[in-house]
């Protein structure tokens, strides 16, 4: 009997020596082998992948590489092939977000779906009321938690504020609440700081470093090799939707993991050429808003890539609504080539040669259940409908064209937008504009929740662009793509612009002076 | 590595309705032995010429994301001041003319409601519905007009043996679906359907597209009056009660899908036909009226949970598939 027990005790001790590396540092989840098709593409190949507890594990690739597939597996969105899921080393069957939730995992999404009449208690509470034994709602608790959230997490705004009265940044901002408020294990972060500023993301690392010394694990998808750098703890690249290798943050740097993601070396990432720089074409004098912005001045000139810094809530995606059409302007004077224009609605600014590219893709950009073909060709109608008919070949030279010169991926023009990836869609939308001709762009967050790859594309078309002659006007909220881009930069605060700046005297620091304010250049006396 | 889809789910997708419509033919002509008869076939086509003309306007209206439920009420207004035109002027030709121009001015005051005044489609094209049915009501003082003469050669006169309300009918059908694919407008239908502020954010005159879509939708119900009260050689205010419903199960039927940005003539056609097949040989077989009531009900519910199930399926196996992965850049 003795002989039998040590005879066991071996057993273990030697399974132990073998696996007992991952055994003791608590794995929370564990991914087996997963595959998953769709019809004509294999998006997941023998995934294995692990995350342990407490821990930031940042899942990186290109568009389309398999990592928001895998995301929604664990969320219950999808079901796989084959393969399996551990949650604390035992089999799970994910069904559904729901019994997701239930595992203790959340999801914040890239492409965010809300409901804009919802105020911001019925969104945070979705699905999550606190009712009574008869199924009433207490929604004094609602209210009160609410306020407590937001409170402690310095917003602003109500619990009783509309969604649609919100910006994406703050809607995001909501959600990543939201995760919080549920109490999860395993929190998935799909581009989480796509669409904040960047006193919002020091706030959410500091909070996912909170969540961290919990023991809550954050497995975190993003395209920001800086801010990854700054918060992970592990990093596992995937490409062609295997995964090609996972890494503790020691062994890697940035230039290695751009390289495992694309397969080769990016050496300039900004294909910036200095052009040279011709007479105004845009001049906003004076333009002011009932409440939103006040005081804008500015002017473009041939050739440039102005870019517009600042903060969430600065003001700048309403400036650029409103000199697009979009929004009425209450007074001020805008100028193009030298004339004097009145921009009432979009088509004014379109007919005055400026067009502008939404920041919120799915709801201005896109028409999701509409062809590649059609969207291309949605502001050029003139273009392929003359002489009361259709011209097919036209239209489909034109789109053919475009979506080789940006490299867009998509099994053919008559695909439905909505199956396209968020980079593709966004390069389709950018084809719009650009198959339309404008000497004046508005670009607002053109390269959000786009891969590295795309990136580069959207850059060089811009320069491109600019090259022909045009003038770009790019609003942003990574500073990087506006140092290594833009020609002269504006930087807004609170509604009004606090200082410019050329190109050689770009610094991050100096630009977040006049974002927060403490620097202003441009005071009025 | 792409799988392309194979052939018959191709064929599958884009021809579901017109499968639906051939099979239907071939167990209607099983079912019963006079339903290939010219005359019943030609009496089909004749009973839903006047239901489906609408159905093609309701078609382009949906598609932008709007409905028009005064259809029928606007028909029977149009047809009933066509009728007394012709019986003042004796012209055919001014009947046609007031009765087009009826349908077109309820349908302008449906667009100023809607577009301009920013009413929701529903409720704005229910007013019209009751409006249009009180002028009528009110301009006849509730009597039928009876005894046409040669008005009735619109709706039961023929060409050749191909009866007139069917030329009619099949103008339209082309006219509908040239429009559809090969105008601007037509595009600009889609558009405004499927994302309407994305239109608006890409350069697309909202306004235009909606009172255009009201004012053909007007062209087609006014032109609809005229063959109804043809047919039925008398000026019944109280006529074509319902038909909007007829139209819009024809639509949907067909594919226009409700949530907008989806939808084909080709389509509406068929389920028109489809619904056509149904009540005849219903109808043939001697099924109680009530009961076909009931059937035509469940059969649009069955349309429209099969076209949503159909979607979700579709769209469950692309949804973010397509990700990077190229067969050419076409």
């Amino acid at each position: 009997m003795i002989i039998k027990h040590k005879a066991i005790y071996s057993f273990v001790f030697a399974r132990n020596f073998f696996w007992g590396k991952e055994m003791e540092e608590n794995i929370k989840l564990r991914i087996s082998q997963i595959e998953k098709s769709f019809p004509g593409v294999k998006a997941l190949d023998k995934v294995d992948f692990t995350v342990k507890k407490g821990s930031v594990h940042v899942l990186c690739g290109e568009n389309g590489a398999g990592k928001s597939t895998l995301m929604k597996i664990i969320n219950g969105i999808y079901q796989p092939d084959s393969g399996q899921i551990y949650i604390d080393e035992k089999p799970v069957q994910i069904n559904n977000p729901m019994q997701a939730r239930k595992l203790g995992i959340s999801m914040i999404f890239q492409e965010m779906n809300y409901v804009p009449e919802m105020t911001v208690e019925e969104n945070i509470f979705l699905g999550n009321l606190p009712v009574n034994r008869f199924g009433k709602v207490n929604w004094k608790e609602v209210r009160r938690r609410t306020k407590e959230l937001l409170q402690v997490e310095n917003l602003s705004y109500s619990p009783t504020t509309l969604l649609k009265d919100l910006t994406v940044s703050d809607i995001q901002m909501l959600e990543i609440i939201k995760a919080i408020s549920y109490m999860s294990d395993i929190i998935i972060m799909d581009e989480p700081t796509s669409a904040i500023t960047l006193r919002e993301v020091d706030k959410l690392f500091a909070k996912i470093r909170e969540l961290k010394a919990r023991g809550v694990s954050i497995i975190y998808i993003s395209h920001k090799l800086d801010e990854i750098f700054q918060i992970a703890d592990e990093i596992t690249v995937f490409r062609d939707g295997k995964v090609v290798e996972s890494h503790p943050i020691e062994e890697l740097d940035m230039e290695k993991v751009i390289t495992l993601m694309v397969g080769r070396k990016l050496t300039n990432t900004y294909p910036k050429e200095q052009i040279e720089c011709g007479e105004d074409l845009l001049q906003v004098e004076n333009l002011n808003s009932t409440n939103v912005y006040h005081n804008i001045n500015f002017h473009l000139r041939k050739g440039e890539i102005l870019g517009f810094a600042g903060l969430m809530g600065a003001g700048r995606t309403e400036v650029m609504r409103s000199l697009f059409g979009l929004d009425p302007i209450v007074s001020g004077m805008i100028k193009i080539k030298g004339k004097k224009v009145t921009i009432k609605n979009v088509r004014q600014s379109i007919d005055n040669g400026m067009i502008m590219l939404s920041e919120d893709r799915r709801r201005y950009g896109i028409i999701p259940m509409r062809s590649v073909r059609e969207n291309v060709t949605l502001s050029s109608l003139g273009k392929v409908f003359y002489g009361f008919r259709l011209h097919k070949k036209v239209e489909e030279d034109i789109v053919s064209d475009l979506l080789k010169r940006m490299n867009v991926k998509t099994p053919s023009m008559e695909t439905p937008i909505a199956s396209l990836s968020g980079g593709n869609q966004q390069k389709v939308v950018l084809a719009k504009w650009v198959t339309r001709d404008a000497d004046i762009l508005i670009l607002d967050e053109p390269t959000r929740g786009i891969d590295v790859g795309a990136k580069f594309e959207i850059y060089k078309l811009i320069t491109n662009l600019v090259k022909e002659g045009r003038a770009v006007i790019m609003v942003s909220s990574e500073l990087p793509e506006l140092i290594g881009m833009c020609d002269r930069i504006y930087v807004m605060a609170k509604g009004t612009i606090t200082g410019e700046l050329d190109r050689e005297d770009f610094s991050q620091e100096l630009i977040m002076k006049y974002a927060t304010g403490i620097l202003n250049t441009k005071i009025v006396k | 590595m792409i799988i392309e889809d194979g052939f018959w789910n191709t064929v599958k997708k884009k021809y579901s309705i017109y499968l639906v419509l051939i099979g239907l033919f071939i167990i209607c002509s099983m079912a019963n032995p006079n339903f290939l008869s010219v005359n019943n076939l030609t009496n089909i086509c004749r009973q839903l010429s006047v239901t489906t003309i609408l159905a093609f306007g309701a078609t382009m209206l949906i598609i932008s994301g709007m409905l028009d439920l005064s259809a029928g009420s606007v028909l029977a207004l149009s047809g009933v001041f066509a009728v007394t035109a012709f019986q003042s002027t004796g012209s055919l030709l001014v009947a046609i003319f007031i009765g087009i121009l009826t349908g077109v001015i309820c349908n302008v005051i449906n667009a100023v409601m809607i577009s301009t005044f920013k009413a929701p489609p529903f409720i704005a094209t229910l007013a019209m519905l009751a409006m249009a049915r009180g002028v009528a009501l009110l301009f006849t003082k509730g009597q039928n007009i009876l005894q046409l003469g040669d008005f009735v050669v619109l709706g039961q006169g023929s060409i050749g043996i191909i009866p007139i309300p069917i030329i009619f009918l099949i103008g339209i059908a082309i006219l509908t679906w040239y429009i559809l694919n090969h105008t601007r407008f037509g595009r600009s239908l889609y558009a405004v359907g499927g994302n309407e502020e994305a239109s608006i954010a890409s350069g697309i005159n909202v306004h235009k597209v909606k009172y255009t879509a009201f004012i053909i939708n007007g062209i087609f119900v006014g032109l609809a009056g005229v063959l109804f009260m043809s047919r039925v050689n008398a000026g019944l205010p109280n006529g074509a009660i319902n038909y909007e419903f007829t139209a819009l199960t024809a639509a949907i039927i067909g594919g226009t899908s409700f949530s907008g940005g989806v939808g084909t003539a080709g389509g509406t056609l068929a389920g028109a036909f489809i619904v056509g097949f149904l009540d005849n040989i219903m109808n043939l077989s001697n099924v109680d009226s009530y009961m076909q009531q009931i059937i035509r009900g469940a059969i649009i519910a069955l349309a429209v949970i099969y076209d949503i199930q159909a979607k979700n399926r579709r769209s469950n196996k692309i949804l973010g598939s397509i990700e990077d992965r190229t067969v050419d850049k076409k």
